[in-house]
């Protein structure tokens, strides 16, 4: 994160707080000629984490990268919904082939850049978590022990969604989805071991890892910004609330995102190397309850009964985070 | 220059030759020693510039070839039997994107049960993806087919599998000339891609293609085939030019002029197959034989006007169409479309079983004398084939049938002290 | 066409021994195509590898069913395997062994072939002394080309050398050359051992 003296908070709109930053600090998308890498006029659902998660880490990219970018692209709902065709709404170079293999097919980019001689091209891979954290994990540990020159984005929804919300191995404990219904005795996903990509990333020991959340935009930038000029294989996570397989209203996407973080489930952090260098220390926690109650996909937690145990549990997963992750203030 | 080396080294070095800019790797038998080859020749710079990766998994192979091609680098890669399968959704993606990446195939079998040997079912698997499927004779034609194959896939914007049977081939030294840089230059310009991921000119490629367009795409890529179905002869008479023999075309007939009877088949058994022809025409019989090179195109025409004036054919498969009869023998009847000639289906060489002199011989004189099945599957071990069923009819067996036939061979054993 | 079977173990360089063959054959302006049984290979398995020799290209890919010559570099394999299945009648047998034919109890078994054309060579012995590791396969070839004179003892060398690089290749055409003398000597008294 950058040394400034004044932390801005978002009250409503950053418009105040991004005037006051200097120039190489304010938000690309305050540029009147960002590259709008992602136009619009794309299929996603009103109020899609993913979408604007994705404007926004890909206009940060290109700009960091003097628009000398290539993107590939994982099978789910970004790409589905960014090239109907035979529109697209990107306005870079992109890539689409399967769905578990964006990191291969970005270390094949990489390679031929170099080999034309043309070593400024950065390349991005970027996917779901369906994409990332399961189909994806074999060519992504093996992009990692390579250290390929590729930013690998993962946009987290916590489901398959553009299949119709199906568990996945980043769906949290308790949640509803359509392989694993609330009923039953113990209603929604199991309470496992979780999976936690940034971690394994960093076992891999790359260069560069952070998480991000669209609650914090100029914060995801910045860290994109970063991670694009550095070498060898980098690995952003970025939380994105999905209104659709949530459950939860258009309208409080970036809501649902500060509550994850405030309650410590989504742990805000860079890490370089495989040891973690900055974190984002958590200015009022929140009860994970308050970040549980508005998503339907969290219901059987309170409804017909309220499932202390359950919520509890949750609550030591996020207590956890917030000790192993130093996230107390 | 002709040197006496294993085939899988001259297929190295005539894909070095070809400069290529990407290849990745993973390995499998019977593939090893051609990518071992490459990342020697890379290493000490004899393939510059050339990216050498070694991938964690086949799947991943093919995708970072499908990336550095979309990327414009001429890309190369190598797999057999589980591999290819393991990478089957890239081999359709691969072809779907009209990329023109070129793929060697060890022809291996495909497991359960696991070998390691020579037969057809791998690149058979994929016969459909869209994919070019160019067979070797020798080692000299694998190593030719591979330069003959980056032009192909270039112009056509069409991926090429070049399939040469896994060990009998790869493993085999023989004498190969291997061209020089000039002549391969000659005759393989530099890669320029149609389309390709460039920042300077951006475009999506990849993207979701709905049935309103999808089998307009399909045909397209069907077109494809079927142009190139005049491009490998006249690659074929080019190479010649330039290289000064005759490698790859789309079919080869040995002796089939006035033969009665005509044996086809894809790779290596067509020299066994020549040999059992030249005996038997010394005997008096008229019998030819019909080396297939192209079997994706498949050469209908060809085929059909080399089989016609024939009494029957004796397709020797090393692909077995599983209920059916052989995929090779398949596709050949439908070329002769209810034609006169008869056609005699011999599954053979499966799992790397031997093909020898002595039983295409036998074979060839059964099907002459009209005595042959219409499928046979040859030298297969009737007595242990009777003795399973006499097994299976005494009680239910399931589970895996390699494992049920050693109790056949065990149980006696079993049965001594 | 002459066709050689070798016969040995994993780990003892048959394989090798085939492929150096070919080479050797190459060299004389012959067409010669080596490969081995595919078997899955470990040390200490039995494996046998294949070499033919023609003047004209060889198309034939089954494998060497009716050897002309057999070569068998680990005496330990008579006692499991007919190993003479195919020779032809008049075909060569190179054993590696120190002991005669005789000693080793098969003289009687070999009654059906040409005396003049079998031998036994201890070609591990010069190996170690050699090539201080117990592979047999270059002193064999010598012997071979003393044996049978399909290739020339200084194209088997070249072919030796051309494989292994530096002071091994000289030390295995060493070996070589070795073997190949004591095989000459041994035959202007037959029923020798070359030794």
């Amino acid at each position: 994160m950058p040394a400034t003296t004044v932390k801005f908070y978002q009250t409503g709109t950053f418009t105040v707080g991004n005037r006051l930053l200097s120039i190489d600090q304010q938000s690309v998308q305050s540029e009147p000629d960002r590259s709008n890498a992602l136009n619009c006029g794309h299929r996603a659902c009103q109020g899609c984490g993913e979408a604007l998660g994705a404007r926004y880490a890909i206009d940060a990219a290109m700009r960091s990268s003097s628009r000398n970018l290539v993107a590939v692209n994982a099978t789910g709902c970004l790409e589905v919904f960014s090239t109907p065709y035979p529109e697209s709404s990107w306005q870079i170079a992109w890539l689409h082939s399967l769905f578990g293999n964006a990191a291969a097919v970005a270390t094949g980019v990489a390679a031929a850049a170099r080999v034309k001689g043309k070593s400024a091209v950065r390349v991005i891979a970027q996917g779901g978590d369906g994409g990332t954290t399961d189909i994806g994990m074999g060519c992504l540990s093996g992009m990692f022990e390579r250290n390929d020159d590729v930013l690998y984005i993962c946009y987290d929804n916590e489901a398959y969604m553009n299949t119709g919300v199906q568990r996945s191995s980043a769906t949290p404990a308790g949640a509803r989805t359509a392989t694993t219904p609330a009923i039953g005795s113990v209603p929604g996903n199991e309470f496992g071991q979780g999976k936690s990509v940034p971690l394994i990333a960093m076992a891999h020991e790359i260069p560069y890892v952070a998480t991000a959340s669209v609650a914090n935009l100029r914060d995801l930038e910045q860290k994109v910004e970063k991670a694009i000029v550095i070498g060898g294989a980098r690995y952003i996570h970025i939380h994105v609330p999905c209104p659709l397989g949530w459950g939860s209203s258009s309208h409080d996407t970036i809501k649902l995102a500060r509550l994850a973080v405030e309650t410590g489930l989504f742990p805000l952090f860079e890490a370089e190397f495989g040891e973690i260098t900055d974190r984002t220390v958590i200015r009022r926690k929140q009860p994970v309850e308050e970040y549980l109650k508005p998503q339907k996909r969290f219901a059987h937690l309170f409804r017909p009964k309220r499932d202390a145990d359950r919520i509890s549990m949750i609550q030591s997963l996020a207590d956890h985070n917030i000790r192993r992750f130093k996230l107390e203030a | 220059m002709l040197r006496q080396i294993e085939g899988s080294r001259a297929v190295a070095e005539s894909v070095a030759l070809s400069r290529p800019e990407v290849i990745c790797a993973y390995p499998i038998t019977p593939q090893t020693h051609i990518v071992e080859a490459l990342s020697e020749l890379v290493r000490d710079g004899h393939i510059k510039p050339c990216e050498f990766i070694n991938v964690e998994s086949e799947f991943a192979a093919l995708s970072v070839a499908i990336g550095s091609s979309a990327a414009g680098a001429r890309s190369y890669t190598a797999t057999a039997s589980q591999g290819l399968l393991f990478m089957a959704e890239a081999v359709y993606n691969a072809s779907g994107l009209g990329l023109p990446i070129v793929m060697t195939i060890g022809n291996r079998a495909i497991g359960a049960p696991i070998n390691i040997w020579n037969d057809h079912s791998d690149s058979m698997s994929m016969r459909d993806s869209g994919w070019i499927q160019l067979h070797a004779e020798t080692n000299q034609e694998a190593a030719d087919l591979h330069i003959q194959a980056f032009r192909l896939a270039e112009e056509l914007s069409c991926p090429v599998m070049v399939c040469m049977d896994g060990f009998i081939l790869t493993h085999a030294y023989e004498q190969v000339d291997i061209p020089t840089q000039q002549q391969v230059d000659d005759f393989l310009p530099p890669f320029e891609p149609r389309q390709v991921l460039d920042p300077q000119h951006p475009m999506s490629i990849g993207a979701m293609v709905g049935p309103d367009a999808f089998l307009e795409v399909r045909y397209l890529s069907h077109n494809k085939q079927i142009r190139a179905l005049e491009r490998i002869p006249a690659l074929n008479r080019e190479f010649a030019a330039i290289f000064g023999r005759d490698s790859g075309g789309l079919l080869r007939t040995y002796r089939s002029e006035d033969a009665e009877t005509i044996v086809v088949a894809l790779g290596s058994v067509n020299g066994t197959i020549q040999e059992v022809v030249d005996q038997l025409r010394e005997e008096g019989h008229l019998i030819g034989s019909v080396s297939l090179c192209s079997y994706r195109p498949f050469p209908t025409e060809a085929i059909r006007e080399a089989l016609e004036a024939a009494r029957r054919v004796v397709v020797i498969d090393k692909s077995l169409a599983v209920g059916m009869g052989g995929i090779l023998a398949t596709d050949v009847q439908s070329a002769l479309m209810g034609g006169v000639p008869f056609l005699y289906t011999v599954i053979a060489g499966l799992g790397g079983r031997t093909i020898s002199q002595a039983s295409l011989r036998d074979v060839f004189l059964k099907a002459e004398r009209e005595e042959l099945s219409d499928v046979t599957f040859l030298d297969l071990n009737q007595d242990l084939i009777a003795r399973h069923f006499v097994r299976e009819s005494k009680q239910r067996l399931s589970g895996p049938t390699a494992e049920n036939l050693l109790r056949d061979i065990t149980e006696i054993a079993a049965r001594i002290g | 066409m002459f066709q050689v079977r070798f016969h040995g173990r994993g780990g003892q360089g048959v394989v090798t021994a085939a492929e150096i063959l070919s080479l050797a054959a190459f060299q004389e302006g012959q067409y010669a195509q080596a490969f081995p049984s595919f078997g899955s290979e470990r040390t200490g398995a039995p494996v046998m590898a294949f070499c033919r020799i023609d003047s004209r290209a060889i198309r034939l890919r089954e494998p060497v069913m009716k050897p002309n010559c057999l070569v068998i570099q680990d005496a330990t394999l008579l006692q499991q395997m007919n190993l003479f299945d195919g020779l032809a009648s008049n075909g060569y047998i190179l054993l590696n062994s120190k002991h005669s034919f005789a000693d080793l109890g098969i003289e009687a078994t070999l009654e059906a072939y040409p005396a003049d054309r079998r031998i036994t060579v201890p070609a591990t012995e010069l190996a170690m002394e050699y090539v201080k590791r117990p592979l047999p396969n270059a002193a064999l070839l010598g012997a071979f080309s003393a044996l049978t004179g399909v290739v020339k003892l200084e194209h088997v060398l070249a072919a030796i050398k051309e494989k292994f690089p530096g002071s091994i290749g000289d030390a295995n055409a060493m070996a070589a050359r070795m073997a190949y003398d004591g095989v000459l000597q041994a035959q202007e008294v037959p029923h020798v051992t070359a030794n």
